[in-house]
């Protein structure tokens, strides 16, 4: 048996597919195609959580995704624990196992509902107002005890193994919602052949006509008809059905956002499929079906198990067959809730009482409840429930004061009328318009290509839904392109319609009590929060909100907005239009982090980018280090060498005999065309036209506010041709900045530019052996010194494929950059790597590149670098073209303020103690002894250990700091203050000897 | 995400394509190095930034690669219109009151 | 250097040993497969409206001047990337540099064999497993047959070439093309659903 409560011959699902099923541990059976919520309800559990601030006891308020009190941890294995699932979306499996959340030791004593007695204390504002000093003990001690009390479930707290996907997809039309507007205006733009996309958040489509029972459409029951609709536009080719899928943001340019939940309701889900799907769609054009939310009553202790709304009642009963109780009573201001009397009364439960607070309504639904024998109190009001862990009375009194009567009852079933859900028209930035004879919002003006249809725009009756769904289908097809359509439009033959409602408290919770009658379930706001918040000055309804925190929930408010706003303009004796709506953001229901980061996780996180030689250092046992999304080789440790002997033996080895170096990750671009060597002498400082090919030049390239932007070695090709190398991190922007002034400042010149980065492996042969190392391997190339001069270029061939072979030096040796075709690189390497091992060579990674740079005083641009320096403060004045007229950065760096004196300039730093290494960032000031905050001059840019220079090195930006030559300067540091001494540059052979060494 | 009509792909592509490059229609003076402190301060440094109306570069970067010239709104962020590099500022905008 | 010269006159024939990136991989899942596919002759064109003529000439194929297409003939295809842009890919081992060496109209050609890999995705769900990264709208109508642009994959650009109804090349740089490749065949698990 699934549940003492379930009404056999009542609602849809099989009794035959038992599903078993645990709750807070105990065990349970519930039938396939249950919820959570609604297998609980058969087996008579209400209880099913603690509320979030009063640790009071709650049940299930809704049917659907509004839910704000049935919140439950749902627990796959020890790494799958979901908090916050809502037991009324949650599909039942066989297995499941659900925890209520936010109660300790139990559910049914709780420790923390202390709260509940002491909840003067804690009134609106509370948190404000309390927790203001000392504050230091926000974070230290407020904060996480809050958090402790307050919680929302318990996050898992192992990486989650799940998978998630994503999928970007374009439509002609998007229906939102698959209640029968949603399926009726899907209907009508499928059938013009655009492509429709139809959501809907549910597991099976309907929407209302789940409970509607008096729904007849096409001659058939209601639900029946959505489910052969549906199976009808799942067959067509142009059409994309999408159940248990919510769209949770409504984006420009009718973007929306939604995820799939893929596998959360099967029992065991296979390995591939991915438990949630992100849909990015780009629609033409979107109709809105989101239908209206049920709210409820605002009394007295409405809140306790049991208390749920009417409509819920009836979806329980006509879809699940679960009957929430067994003598019922019913609160209601509109006629809805009639329906849900007859409906239970029908099937066999006892409806003790309709009591409602209005003073003389008509019509069929109350003349039928009537003709049931079913009592009905008019003008009364339910001022309190009673019960604790579960309603068990509800006491009535006339609206305008009276004698009190208790009726017992064991759930109370309440609707003070339907909200439409206007919440993706309002992120769609459409502006709402307050219907004054309706009292509720409906969509105004449109900001989008989209169109509100049914209940969510507040048309009220199904017939009245589907033709205007319908017709706005077809025309919403029509506008995004199609013909006519061919379909035939739903014919409504029964259906049901409701009457308004009441907005805000009922007689039984105000307007001077300080009973706890609530408006938001999630968050805990009563009806007295919200005056209190107008009492203590609110008058925005966005303070209000923010100060009771009402709507501010995971649930958004849906249940809770409108009665909060009508609280809060009644207190304040304005229209509810002129306090106006609190706007509606994304999501609409919570979204996943998996769902968001979707592939983007593991290997996918961001690409590792490795070069053609990477698999050589990797065997090698190289250490990489991230330079931007590349891996490159770092050191190459032997035999357990630590990174400082690995790299001492590589900067040693490098000038002893020769080095390998992978600098495939430097930026390349081809500057093609006859006009090349004039967009150079733009681009950069230097001048390029007289360059002769085959020839090299250390080129810098500058903002147009004169600092310092990129720098490389650029070769001529050919007169027509630039090979230009860039730092490795400013590849692409480079590229970015040079195009920009290409097409935008330049246009007129016959030149190109395409990135070649990836199309050379570059292999650096540096030391006093490379030509030896090279040259048998060289076909078609010169390599003496007078045809191959060092900043020289040529092509041909090296171990039988094309080179480019640079002769060029960062490490101030005689030098050889090797570029070959990147397929190639790693066997050139090699090839080099046996030809290197006759004459003693080592490879070399980037730690000993950047030393070998220093000891020659080789700048990189930032490091030593950090856009605040021009060439003068880096001394490489020399490479500014004086007879140009323009280049990017000609005005700019003479600014007053880049020609001033005392700028930082760069240069060389010797501490006084040669084993002392410097910290780069380390500040420099002239007195040590000075007060703090002292003046500080300048700062370490580059400090290494030299093992080839014997100490310590360190490059610096020092104010005036060419002037200082000689000088001693001080750098406090946490253990002691550092004597250093400005130097040049150069520290390791200064007359530049060895570059044909 | 914005969906931006690319003048040269004569068609609209998704924004994840696209890099915005700043204000447009600024001159780059062909005889920069005489300007004053003041003109290079206006043209470097000085930007409208209005409610409302803006001209702005865009770059198709991962689609035709060109730099453009787009009309937007920066009240409602919708694009009134977008036209090739080196076209003038258009004198009649589609749609929008003066 | 006369020890050099002699050496390296005898290597006549490429003696390194081409070893391209993620060689031969593919995966497979339900209506699709992604595969590596071998090497290619690739060339960056650039050029201004008035050498298209000539280029064509010289190329074999016709320069496509469309927005979003290319042209194909023999084994070479000729992507539009941009008003001045084309990639060219030969898969018939002709090269196309040479081809247009010899021409005398204004242009540019750069040599990007080895810059690109390509990837090819095949089977009724290539389009869906494309687009669990591309923002763009790949149905038939909008990218049809022939199609191709520079866009983007998840978090790094491809150049995508439909090659056929239910299929596409996607071409990107070399570096990137463990992440495409992985990207696509993550997609691919998801990609019939």
């Amino acid at each position: 048996m699934s549940g003492a409560l379930r009404i056999s011959g009542a609602g849809r699902l099989s009794q035959a597919k038992t599903a078993r099923f645990s709750f807070d541990g105990q065990s349970y059976a519930g039938i396939e195609g249950d919820t959570l919520a609604s297998a609980l309800l058969a087996n008579g559990v209400h209880l099913v959580g603690r509320s979030f601030k009063y640790h009071r006891p709650r049940g299930i308020l809704s049917a659907g995704a509004e839910e704000p009190n049935a919140l439950v941890q749902i627990v796959r294995d020890d790494a799958r624990k979901t908090p916050n699932v809502r037991a009324t979306v949650q599909e039942l499996y066989d297995g499941l196992a659900a925890n209520s959340q936010n109660r300790w030791p139990s559910l049914s004593f709780d420790v923390g509902a202390v709260n509940d007695l002491a909840s003067p204390m804690f009134s609106a504002g509370f948190y404000y107002k309390t927790f203001m000093w000392p504050k230091a003990a926000w974070k230290s001690l407020y904060e996480p005890k809050i958090r402790e009390a307050a919680g929302l479930g318990v996050s898992p707290d192992r990486p989650d193994p799940d998978h998630y996907s994503s999928r970007y997809a374009h439509c002609d039309v998007l229906v939102l919602g698959g209640g029968a507007a949603g399926i009726a205006a899907a209907l009508a733009a499928a059938e013009t052949g655009v492509r429709v996309i139809l959501a809907d958040e549910q597991a099976q489509f309907g929407g209302s006509l789940r409970f509607e029972s008096g729904a007849r459409i096409d001659g058939q029951d209601g639900f029946a008809w959505a489910q052969a609709a549906i199976a009808r536009l799942s067959a067509m080719s142009n059409v994309r059905v999408l159940p248990r899928t919510t769209a949770f943001g409504y984006y420009a340019q009718n973007f929306v956002g939604l995820v799939e939940r893929v596998s959360d309701h099967l029992k065991a889900p296979g390995h591939d499929l991915p438990r949630e799907r992100l849909w990015q769609v780009r629609a033409k054009r979107v109709v809105l079906a989101s239908g209206a939310i049920e709210r409820h009553m605002v009394f007295a202790n409405n809140d306790r198990p049991g208390v749920m709304l009417a409509g819920a009642a009836r979806t329980f009963l006509n879809h699940y067959g679960v009957a929430v109780g067994r003598n019922v009573g019913v609160y209601t201001a509109n006629d809805s809730a009639y329906a849900a009397a007859i409906d239970l009364k029908k099937a066999g439960v006892n409806v003790a009482t309709i009591v409602d607070l209005r003073d003389n309504p008509t019509g069929p639904v109350i003349d039928e409840a009537r003709a049931l024998g079913i009592e009905i109190n008019f003008g009364r009001a339910v001022i309190r429930a009673g019960g604790k862990l579960r309603v068990s009375s509800m006491t009535v009194q006339p609206k305008n004061g009276g004698g009190e009567r208790t009726i017992p009852v064991d759930a109370i079933l309440m609707s003070a009328g339907w909200t439409p859900s206007v919440h993706l028209f309002s992120q769609s930035r459409g502006k709402v318009a307050f219907n004054d004879e309706t009292k509720r919002f409906v969509p105004g003006t449109y900001a989008q290509d989209c169109v509100s249809v049914g209940a969510c725009n507040g048309t009220d009756g199904l017939s009245a839904s589907v033709d205007e769904a319908y017709a706005s289908g077809a025309k919403a097809a029509k506008d995004a392109g199609a013909k006519a359509a061919k379909g035939a439009k739903p014919k409504v033959d029964a259906s049901e319609s409701w009457s308004r409602g009441m907005l805000g408290a009922a007689p039984g919770a105000g307007p001077d009590t300080t009973v706890k009658a609530f408006v938001d379930f999630q968050n805990d706001v009563t009806a007295k929060d919200i005056r209190q918040a107008v009492h203590e000055g609110m008058r925005s309804i966005e303070h209000v909100k923010r100060f009771t925190t009402n709507g501010m929930a995971t649930d958004q408010g849906k249940t809770s907005n409108m009665h909060g706003l009508a609280i809060a303009a009644e207190t304040l004796g304005k229209p509810i239009p002129e306090v106006g709506l609190t706007t509606f953001r994304a999501p609409y229901t919570p979204v996943t982090f998996g769902s968001i980061v979707s592939h983007a996780r593991g290997p996918l996180f961001d690409p590792t980018r490795k070069t053609a030689i990477h698999p050589w250092a990797e065997r090698q046992g190289a250490v990489f280090e991230d330079v931007g999304q590349w891996k490159r080789a770092w050191y190459f440790p032997r035999g357990g060498e630590d990174m400082h002997a690995a790299v001492d033996r590589e900067c040693v080895g490098v000038r002893t005999n020769a080095g390998l170096f992978d600098a495939s990750t430097l930026g390349k671009i081809e500057v093609v065309g006859p006009d090349a060597a004039k967009f150079m002498e733009l681009l950069y400082t230097n001048p390029w036209e007289k360059l002769e090919p085959g020839r090299c030049r250390y080129g810098i390239m500058l903002r147009e506010d004169g600092f310092i932007y990129d720098d490389g070695v650029v070769g001529r090709l050919a007169p027509d041709r630039f090979h230009v190398t860039t730092t490795t991190g400013g590849a692409p922007r480079v590229m970015n900045h040079m195009e920009d002034y290409l097409q935008t400042e330049f246009p007129h010149l016959n030149v190109w530019l395409t990135s070649i980065t990836e199309q050379w492996a570059v292999i650096a042969v540096q030391g006093p052996k490379s030509r030896d190392i090279i040259a048998p391997l060289v076909e078609g190339i010169d390599m003496s010194d007078g045809a191959l001069p060092h900043m020289s270029v040529r092509e041909g061939k090296i171990c039988g494929v094309p080179t480019r072979l640079f002769r060029m030096s960062f490490t101030g040796e005689r030098g050889f950059e090797v570029n070959v075709p990147a397929d190639y690189g790693q066997a050139v390497w090699e090839a080099l790597w046996a030809e290197g091992q006759k004459h003693g060579a080592t490879a070399y990674g980037t730690e000993a590149m950047h030393v070998l740079r220093a000891e020659k005083g080789y700048i990189i641009v930032g490091q030593d670098t950090d856009g605040t320096v021009t060439p003068d403060d880096a001394g490489l004045d020399w490479a500014v073209g004086k007879k140009k007229t323009d280049f990017v950065g000609i005005r700019g760096m003479k600014r007053p303020d880049l020609v001033a004196k005392g700028r930082k300039q760069l240069v060389g730093l010797k501490t006084k103690d040669p084993k002392v290494v410097l910290e780069e960032g380390a500040q420099i000031v002239e007195d040590p002894k000075q007060a703090i905050p002292m003046k500080m001059i300048g700062h370490v840019t580059s400090s290494y250990w030299s093992q080839n220079c014997g100490r310590s090195i360190a490059l610096a930006l020092v104010a005036g700091g060419r002037d200082r030559m000689g000088d001693t300067l001080y750098v406090p540091m946490p253990n002691g203050v550092i004597e250093v001494e400005v130097t040049g540059m150069v520290f390791f052979d200064e007359t530049g000897g060895r570059l044909n060494g | 995400m914005l969906l931006i009509r690319c003048p040269y792909c004569e068609e609209e592509r998704p924004e994840l394509e696209f890099r915005n490059a700043g204000e447009a229609h600024i001159a780059r003076s062909a005889n920069i190095a005489g300007e004053s402190d003041d003109d290079f301060e206006k043209f470097f440094f000085i930007r409208s930034n209005p409610k409302g109306i803006i001209y702005e570069r865009w770059r198709h970067m991962h689609g035709c690669a060109r730099f453009f010239n787009a009309v937007r709104d920066t009240v409602t962020d919708k694009f009134v219109m977008t036209y090739k590099a080196g076209e003038p500022k258009p004198s009649k905008l589609p749609g929008v009151a003066k | 250097m006369a020890k050099a010269a002699a050496k390296t006159a005898t290597a006549t024939s490429p003696s390194a040993e081409r070893r391209p990136a993620l060689a031969g991989r593919s995966t497979s899942a339900t209506g699709v497969k992604v595969e590596v596919l071998p090497p290619a002759e690739r060339m960056s064109l650039r050029a201004p409206e008035a050498s298209l003529a000539a280029l064509s000439k010289a190329l074999g194929v016709t320069l496509p001047k469309q927005p979003k297409t290319s042209a194909s003939k023999a084994g070479r295809t000729a992507l539009w990337l941009g008003p001045d842009e084309w990639l060219v890919i030969d898969e018939a081992g002709k090269d196309p540099l040479a081809d247009c060496a010899k021409v005398s109209a204004l242009h540019s050609s750069v040599g990007i064999s080895h810059r690109n890999v390509a990837i090819a995705v095949a089977g009724p769900a290539a389009e869906a497993t494309v687009n669990s990264g591309c923002p763009q709208d790949l149905s038939l109508a909008a990218f049809p047959v022939g199609a191709a642009s520079r866009t983007i994959l998840g978090k790094v650009e491809i150049v995508l070439l439909r090659t056929a109804e239910d299929a596409f090349r996607v071409e990107c740089w070399r570096s990137f093309s463990d992440y495409v490749f992985t990207f696509l065949s993550e997609g691919a698990r998801d990609a019939a659903g």
